[in-house]
């Protein structure tokens, strides 16, 4: 009887304690949420750094296929400098009007020139051309690949003996590397001639003294700093587009979210390895 | 290695591949004679694309062996997976065209991509393939997206046989045809065995062109080989679910056990 009742007592107990949560268990839980969160953030890391080696890689192995490359030139490099044209054109004009009105409150007009021709070089240029380029680039990487992984073109790609990393990846890559430099140039000096415009038709700036301002200050870290930077960011929009279109769902459900991941990811990257290059080059 | 073991081109044994918990392929056990056809007939959703697939290393079996001239494949680097790809052509159920190549570059792909063939040379080789397959020579400078559903179905199966390969996969050659067009491919299906000595295996839910094209006939259930013998055989196989198949039953032990799983979930 004692016995009975004694067992009904620990049971009682037991059920309790497996019942109430005390405050260890939600410890515990949420310590196993950010464990979960932390596995997968690694596997994403893991899986990305593995395909950046396999794509370097290819970039390097032959065969090569020149007219991919070529092809991939024109449609990053050519098709891109309207919109990295105009972006820098009126950037460098709203930068000299703005910089104008602040500056005319000390009297400190002369140094539009310089703010001009320095923000331009080391940062506006790289880094919008470079924003520019993830969505206009990177978006459509991700979903041309994304399509051709959804209807197994891929997959017919490497039974046909082609390897998919040396046909698909590897053009892209290399073209977004080297041409993004050469949008940032052009975007330097369609920029700088923005500013001019606005400082000599709108400011009554003279033309000699603004040109030999902005010839004076400029030096060649300025600009090599910024070309620097367009190819880190080139080469970042080229591997994040391939990678989410080359790992895209099924579906177009599938290939519209990894558009979306290529142009959010590529453009935080470039925000981020921005301050990052600029530590770097400048202190 | 005997007599008999030497004649087997491609064996499967216990392939098993399961996505999360959708178990797909259970432990198929399969083999296909040296210049032989074989057709896995089966219902729709057991997993007879993904079982191909398994096969060319497109996707990773979680267990079992495939050999390949008696050669195991599964789990091989890059290199020798290339190796083993020259051996192989597939015709892709959804045609899998690259859409910004021209129909005839598409046909080519292989040749040229893959092999290291002149432009010319391939060209030549690929209008003949459009040609067998019932398509006029003039299709080839189209893009695929200008092709109806059924003619991309027929370049994707000249692009499978173009490089002449050993053992040739074909998914469902023969759905989206009219049926005289699908009889066309079934006699080019059998003049690839016969006269290029290829080894076929193919999937098909079109009874005709399975009787046509096959030596042998396997039929895939839940995930394993429920039947496998000779085309002869089919009719008189013994086993329900075949009978049940073939015959296009709406009752049988087919729809029996499906009920028994939608009561069980
Ligand atoms: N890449 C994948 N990821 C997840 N599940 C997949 C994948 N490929 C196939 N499946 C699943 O595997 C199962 C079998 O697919 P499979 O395409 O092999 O069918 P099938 O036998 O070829 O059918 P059908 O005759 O309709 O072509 C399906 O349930 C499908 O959802
Ligand atoms: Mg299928």
């Amino acid at each position: 009887m004692t016995d009975d009742t004694h067992n009904t007592t620990t049971e009682l107990t037991d059920n309790l304690v497996k019942n109430s949560k005390s405050a260890i268990d939600y410890v515990l839980d949420s310590c196993e949420a950010i464990g979960v969160t932390i596995m997968h953030l690694f596997r994403i890391i893991g899986g990305i750094s593995i395909f950046v080696f396999n794509a370097v890689t290819h970039v390097f192995l032959p065969p090569f296929y020149p007219r991919l490359i070529l092809r991939q030139f024109v449609d990053i490099g050519y098709y891109s400098l309207p919109v990295v044209g105009m972006t820098a054109l009126f950037t460098g004009m709203v930068l000299a009007l703005q910089s104008y009105t602040g500056f005319a409150r000390f009297n400190a007009e002369s140094a539009v020139a310089s703010v001009v021709v320095l923000s331009i070089t080391r940062e506006l240029a790289p880094v919008l051309a470079g924003l520019m380029v993830a969505g206009r680039v990177g978006a459509s990487m991700a979903a041309e690949i994304g399509t051709m992984r959804v209807t197994e073109q891929i997959d017919a790609l490497s039974t046909l003996s082609v390897n998919p990393f040396k046909y698909l990846i590897a053009p892209r890559v290399i073209a977004g590397t080297l041409m993004l430099p050469v949008l940032v140039l052009i975007g330097d000096i369609v920029g700088v001639f923005g500013g001019y415009l606005v400082s000599i038709y709108n400011l009554g700036f003279s033309p000699g003294s603004y040109l030999s301002q902005t010839w004076n200050i400029i030096e060649r870290v300025d600009v090599v700093s910024g070309l620097v930077k367009a190819a880190v960011f080139g080469f970042l929009v080229s591997v994040m587009g391939c990678y989410h279109g080359f790992n895209s769902g099924r579906g177009a459900q599938g290939v519209g979210a990894a558009t979306t991941y290529a142009v959010v990811s590529s453009s935080i990257l470039i925000l981020i390895s921005n301050y990052l290059l600029t530590q770097v080059f400048f202190s | 290695m005997s007599e008999a073991e030497q004649n087997i081109k491609l064996r499967l044994c216990g392939v098993k591949k399961s996505f999360g918990s959708n178990k797909v392929l259970q432990g198929v056990d399969l083999e296909i004679p040296k210049g032989k056809s074989l057709v896995v007939i089966g219902g729709s959703g057991t997993g007879k694309s993904v079982m191909l697939k398994c096969v060319l290393g497109l996707i990773q079996p979680d267990e079992g062996s495939i050999l390949i001239d008696g050669q195991e494949s599964v789990g091989v680097d890059s290199k020798e997976r290339d190796r083993i790809m020259r051996k192989f052509g597939m015709l892709f159920q959804g045609a899998a065209l690259f859409d910004s190549l021209k129909i005839w570059e598409n046909v080519a792909f292989g040749l040229i991509q893959g092999r290291g063939m002149d432009r010319e040379e391939a060209r030549k080789i690929a209008i003949e393939k459009i040609q067998a397959v019932g398509l006029r020579a003039s299709v080839g400078d189209l893009f695929p997206a200008e092709l109806s559903g059924g003619m991309q179905k027929r370049v994707g199966l000249a692009r499978a046989i173009a490089a002449n390969p050993e053992i040739i996969f074909f998914d469902e050659p023969t759905t989206g045809l009219d049926p005289i067009m699908a009889d066309v491919i079934n006699d080019l299906i059998v003049d690839c065995v016969k006269d290029l000595g290829a080894t076929t295996l193919s999937i098909t839910h079109d009874m005709a062109s399975a009787r046509k094209i096959a030596d042998n006939v396997a039929m895939i259930y839940q995930g394993r080989i429920v039947w496998h013998g000779p085309v002869e055989e089919l009719d008189h196989s013994g086993n329900d679910y075949v009978d049940q198949f073939i015959h296009g039953r709406a009752d049988g032990p087919i729809t029996e056990d499906s009920k028994l799983m939608h009561e069980a979930a």
